[in-house]
């Protein structure tokens, strides 16, 4: 088998990063890929939490590479599937205990076993961030619909433009359509139009988030919910599915309430 | 649909943001490709100061690529 490594990263820090590797992660196994995920967040450990097996841990990926352990000690099976494993962040630890060159070492020997290496990035553009680039065969860049997200990103493919990692796509992540079409968030198109990089999800504001992290159940396995929507046509264009991209809608108003937002303006 | 017409011609704030974005990441990609330009520019200034007279402010470096070529260019009024 010959993995490939797909990075989540964002430059700038809260934007969705983790949520959407553990969705990514557990979507892509769900469809029958076999996916080793690993949280590279080292000292703000979170991923496993997300996904809910925060009490199987016992090894992590600081503990690989200082060989305390086996690299199979350290893989955490999914409660849902066989097809997913986690490596947890070290969470006593801090950027500094690993080098880009040894994850690269890592992912390569995963590259064996697995389909997809999923590398949650910490955010910023320090080491921790270059740990999660180096090994990196393609990008996803997650970014918000605001102006200091949007920033980071253009500055962050800025860096993997000039360390050829030039296979990128993004996910605009927490679009509020009500808030874009009253013209006080950037839509999908105003961003794409800055950042100008290939979009591969729009991932809209869902307040259920919160009680998915709440419970470690990630919006993939609410097939109805919108972000889990968003996320199952994400996984779709990572298998190289042809999927339009949704427009996604306010929830209807009547013509009363245009007619008073209109003049509330 | 008429209420809607008169939306697009106010500047929205997305519309100010996008336009922010644009002004400043140009800049910024400028700056991150080439960050020696402030540098070279101070260094020309100095040269440049010693036997004419400028106007610091008005000198402009500017890194330009092409598909093929880069272009360093420096603009200098004398006055
Ligand atoms: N589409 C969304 N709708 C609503 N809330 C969201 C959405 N996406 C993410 N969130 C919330 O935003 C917060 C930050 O998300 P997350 O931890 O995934 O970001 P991150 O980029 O990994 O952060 P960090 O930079 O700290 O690692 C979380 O509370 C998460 O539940
Ligand atoms: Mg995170």
């Amino acid at each position: 088998m010959a993995g490939k490594v797909l990075t989540i990263t964002s430059g700038k820090g809260g934007v969705g990063k983790s949520t959407s590797s553990a969705n990514i992660s557990l979507g892509l196994a769900l469809r029958g890929k076999k996916v080793v995920t690993i949280d590279l967040d080292i000292g703000l450990r979170n991923l496993d939490m997300i996904l809910g097996l925060e009490n199987r841990i016992v090894y992590d990926v600081v503990n690989i590479v200082e060989k305390v352990c086996k690299l199979n000690q350290a893989m955490i099976k999914d409660k849902r599937t066989d097809n997913l494993y986690l490596i947890a962040a070290a969470q006593t630890r801090d950027k500094s205990a690993v080098t880009a060159e040894q994850i690269v070492e890592l992912t390569e020997e995963l590259k064996k076993d697995f389909d997809y290496i999923i590398l949650d990035s910490p955010a910023g553009i320090e080491g921790g961030f270059k740990n999660a680039m180096m090994p990196a065969d393609e990008v996803i860049i997650i970014t918000t619909p605001e102006i200091s997200a949007v920033r980071d990103a253009d500055r962050v493919i800025g860096i993997l433009e000039s360390n050829n990692k030039t296979e990128m796509s993004l996910i605009i992540n927490r679009i509020n359509p009500e808030l874009v079409k009253k013209g006080d968030m950037m839509s999908k198109d105003d961003v794409l139009q800055v950042l100008n990089i290939p979009l591969i999800g729009v991932v809209p504001e869902d307040k259920n988030i919160v009680s998915y992290t709440n419970t470690g159940e990630p919006s993939i396995l609410h097939s109805q919910s919108e972000s889990g929507l968003a996320y199952k046509n994400i996984i779709q264009r990572i298998m190289g599915e042809n999927v339009p991209f949704m427009e996604i809608n306010e929830k209807k108003t009547g013509i009363l309430t245009s007619i008073i937002n209109f003049f509330k303006e | 649909m008429l209420f809607n017409w008169f939306r697009k011609n106010k500047k929205t704030s997305a519309n100010m943001a996008k336009e922010r974005l644009q002004i400043i990441l140009a800049h910024e990609r400028a700056e991150n490709k080439a960050p020696f330009l402030d540098d070279l520019r101070q260094d020309i200034i100095k040269v440049i100061a010693k036997y004419v007279d400028i106007d610091p402010s008005s000198i402009n470096v500017n890194l330009q690529k092409d598909s093929s070529i880069e272009v360093l260019e420096i603009n200098i009024p004398i006055k």
